[in-house]
């Protein structure tokens, strides 16, 4: 047997994950599995031991429904042969592995620094001395930005090499904001603790990471959440896609500098995630997912307020996006700006938002439901151009798909019982994995138990990891000015890179 | 005389004008007319940071940049009245000394040596050169049509007796306008308000300068606008008695000021290559009035 097949969040003993060779790893892997146009690599990473490193890799069949999962032992002082240098997707994967445990790759064109973590095996590279791609060129220049941000939001660092106006390549150097997350979740011992970590994974993210771990720990502990709690996530979900999805509207026309389309798709925002302050005290909705229990029972009152609050939206949101999707300039701003197509799409792996953007059918609520996404009916929108204005109409499409999802959700209402629920111990040396779609796209959470059902590794990919690559291929050619705008069009996260 | 003291009072009100109109049409309350004057004030009373890469010129530009567009100033007439000084083809050192003011401007950003500001001050340098023919079509064809050369003299020849010549005034309107939209770095050629350096043109050009420096440069601003205005007002003004003239000259800034904020309001700025092409279009805009001069002189068919 080569790989073991499981689902979404199922749980299974790490002995029954096979263990191969590297070369029939490496085949099984790019040969095997990632041949097929509907498998994507969802999370490859290494769990350490004394000199020996154990690689985990997992595809997802977006078809099947499943995922599979296989494993490979390699020395920490080995040079091995590259999965990038077959599939590029893998770049990212093996750049942080490398980075983490020193495992040379003899063919990988790009092995730089992903985040510098404390305990990194080549403390020589800094933030510092990351290697830019350089040019050596009289008429080529260089712009960089950051890494602090003009609008002081995250720092990242952007090296633009530009022919005049025009940018020919960027580089992304990230990795300011790494704060150590996975390490974290192993020391602090306390749930309440790691919740609390899975909610400042990413602050626009909220929902979506805590969503993901909460559904991996009652995985872990053989708990099966009531349609209450299910209930809540899948409308916190929402919300948190149709919030951020107006504020990420208002923003692009905060950067084609057209006005009115800022100032109403901003004022939209706001109600929404004052509602989350009204239905659990928090507006980013921290404290809203708890494992096993849910403290604010989403009551009556509080739908009915939603659906008046929605009814308000829907109006101004009409007429605004008749507005934004008509006008000549924007639409000269947005147009054929910051294009990836889906070629460079499958070959970055990218998911999400920017995969669906391409003509790329890549969402986890239907090809590995989760929560209520079984029962609700979804079908992903799917544009084709790859530009600017392709991920404004996904925005606005997924907007008016999360209006229509919580309008059905609540007409039923579940009966919530405020309270604990006591979750027993994590099963033992155990692995699961748990994909969610947040608004940005694929959250992955994996773990592993010991023996005693403690952590003993956590591992989180962000849909930004991936995708940030996307960004940089999607500007080349076009003008510099342009960059924010295309930018602003992903809206990727920082910190959910940086971790 | 009166046209300096006029436009200084213009340039008083008309930037806080603009941001109170755009206020308005976002839903906001908006600050005070007076609000970017107060601005310039507080940044008056505080020193300057000097970055240790910049040199001399860094230091002077903003002041020189100040004093052109005083000395622009002081060719624009109001009505008959002339201004501060006046002569034959004034309106050629008009141009050049604001160019003056430009230049140290750009060669001040180029002073900083970052990477920014280098960008803003190629493409301001582009635009204004691009925007350049046109006005000199413009006041050449109205030159051409009065016989005179200065701006005094040009506006008070100028009469608009048939419907021709107005047609002539509303397209040179429309050119001045444009022309003062680019010079002042305004939407659609440039988002004022934006925080992105990658997108701005005159915005990033002052990033380095601080305190008093700031506050000549934004308050230079202001100034700029209200000749413009002006300009735009003599064309109007004419021969008509002070008293209407007055009401004219501050009814144009008014209208100027607002239709600036709309357009800032209801369109998003253009791509930064089509704004060449949209400023190059202005000099056939010019041509067409120049055309339009040799017809109602006979000179031409």
């Amino acid at each position: 047997m080569k790989y073991v097949v499981v689902k979404n969040n199922e749980v299974i003993p790490i002995s029954e994950i096979p263990v191969l060779e590297y070369g029939r790893f490496m085949e099984t892997i790019i040969f095997t599995l990632m041949n097929k146009a509907h498998n994507h690599c969802v999370a490859y990473f290494g769990f350490p031991s004394e000199n020996e490193v154990r690689l985990f890799c997992c595809i997802a069949d977006d078809e099947q429904h499943v995922i599979y999962v296989s494993s490979s032992v390699v020395e920490k002082a080995q040079t091995l042969s590259s999965f990038t240098a077959k599939n590029f997707s893998f770049e990212k994967f093996e750049r942080e592995i490398h980075e983490n445990y020193g495992i040379k790759y003899k063919d990988h064109p790009w092995l730089k620094p992903v985040r510098y973590p404390f305990n990194s095996a080549d403390k020589t590279q800094t933030i510092a001395n990351y290697p830019f791609f350089n040019i050596d060129s009289e008429e080529l220049h260089e712009v960089g930005v950051g890494p602090i941000h003009a609008g002081v939001i995250e720092p990242g660092h952007f090296r633009f090499i530009c022919n005049g106006e025009q940018i020919l390549h960027l580089e992304i150097q990230l990795g300011y904001q790494h704060r150590g997350i996975e390490h974290l979740f192993l020391e602090r011992k306390k749930l309440l603790q790691r919740i609390t970590l899975a909610e400042s994974i990413a602050g626009d993210c909220v929902c979506g990471h805590t969503t993901a771990f909460v559904n991996l720990w009652e995985g872990l502990c053989n708990y099966t959440a009531g349609y209450d709690l299910k209930f809540a996530r899948t409308m916190a979900l929402e919300l948190e896609r149709l919030a951020i999805h107006t504020g990420d509207l208002s923003a692009m026309c905060t950067d084609v500098g057209y006005q009115l389309g800022s100032a109403v798709f901003g004022r939209l925002r706001t109600p929404i995630i004052n509602f989350f302050q009204i239905w659990c005290g928090n507006r980013l909705a921290k404290g809203l997912i708890r494992a096993g229990k849910n403290n604010y029972p989403f009551t009556e009152d509080l739908a009915k307020q939603l659906i008046d609050l929605i009814d308000n939206y829907e109006v101004d949101f009409n007429e605004i996006t008749k507005k934004l999707f008509t006008l000549p300039t924007v639409l000269a701003r947005f147009e054929k700006t910051g294009v990836v197509n889906l070629e460079q799409a499958k070959m970055i792996g990218v998911v999400g938002m920017s995969a669906r953007m391409c003509g790329l059918n890549r969402d986890i609520r239907s090809s590995h439901a989760h929560d209520l996404y079984g029962e609700l009916d979804y079908q992903p929108i799917i544009k084709r151009h790859g530009d600017v204005y392709s991920r404004a109409q996904i925005r606005r499409e997924a907007i008016r798909q999360s209006i229509s999802f919580i309008r059905k959700l609540v007409k039923k209402i579940p009966s919530a019982i405020k309270g604990e629920n006591y979750l027993s111990l994590p099963s033992a040396d155990s692995f699961t994995i748990s994909l969610v779609e947040g608004w940005r796209g694929e959250i992955c959470h994996c773990a592993l138990t010991g023996e005693n059902g403690e952590l003993v590794l956590y591992k989180i990919k962000d849909p930004s990891f991936h995708n940030w690559l996307a960004l940089a291929m999607a500007v080349r050619n076009n003008e510099i000015s342009d960059f924010p705008i295309a930018n602003k069009s992903f809206d990727l996260s920082y910190c959910g890179h940086d971790l | 005389m009166i046209s300096l003291i006029l436009i200084l009072l213009a340039s008083l009100f008309f930037t806080g004008l603009v941001i109170w109109t755009k206020s308005i049409t976002s839903g906001r309350k908006g600050p005070g007319i007076f609000q970017p004057l107060k601005d310039v004030l507080r940044l008056f009373k505080k020193g300057a940071v000097y970055s240790k890469t910049t040199g001399i010129i860094f230091q002077v530009a903003p002041t020189i940049y100040f004093a052109s567009v005083m000395m622009a100033i002081f060719v624009v007439p109001f009505g008959q009245a002339r201004g501060f000084i006046s002569f034959e083809g004034d309106f050629v050192f008009f141009a050049y000394v604001l160019a003056t003011g430009k230049f140290f401007s750009i060669i001040s950003a180029l002073d900083t040596g970052s990477s920014f500001e280098g960008m803003g001050a190629s493409r301001e340098a582009l635009f204004s050169m691009f925007a350049e023919p046109a006005f000199f079509i413009l006041m050449g064809s109205f030159a051409l049509l009065t016989g005179h050369s200065s701006f005094q003299g040009i506006f008070t020849a100028m009469h608009f007796t048939t419907k021709f010549s107005y047609a002539l005034g509303a397209l040179a309107t429309f050119v001045l306008v444009i022309i003062a939209m680019v010079e002042n770095s305004r939407m659609p050629f440039d988002d004022p308000k934006t925080h992105l350096e990658l997108t701005m043109v005159h915005e990033v050009m002052i990033l380095d300068n601080s305190g008093f420096d700031l506050g000549l440069i934004l308050y230079t601003t202001n100034l700029k606008f209200a000749m413009y205005g002006a300009l735009i007002a003599n064309f109007f003004i004419g021969a008509i008695p002070w008293y209407l003239a007055l009401l004219v000259f501050f009814g144009v800034q008014f209208v100027f000021a607002i239709t600036i904020g709309l357009i800032e309001s209801f369109t998003a700025r253009f791509r930064m290559s089509h704004n060449a092409q949209y400023i190059f279009a202005l000099s056939s805009v010019s041509l067409l009035i120049f055309f339009g001069v040799l017809l109602v002189l006979g000179k031409f068919i």
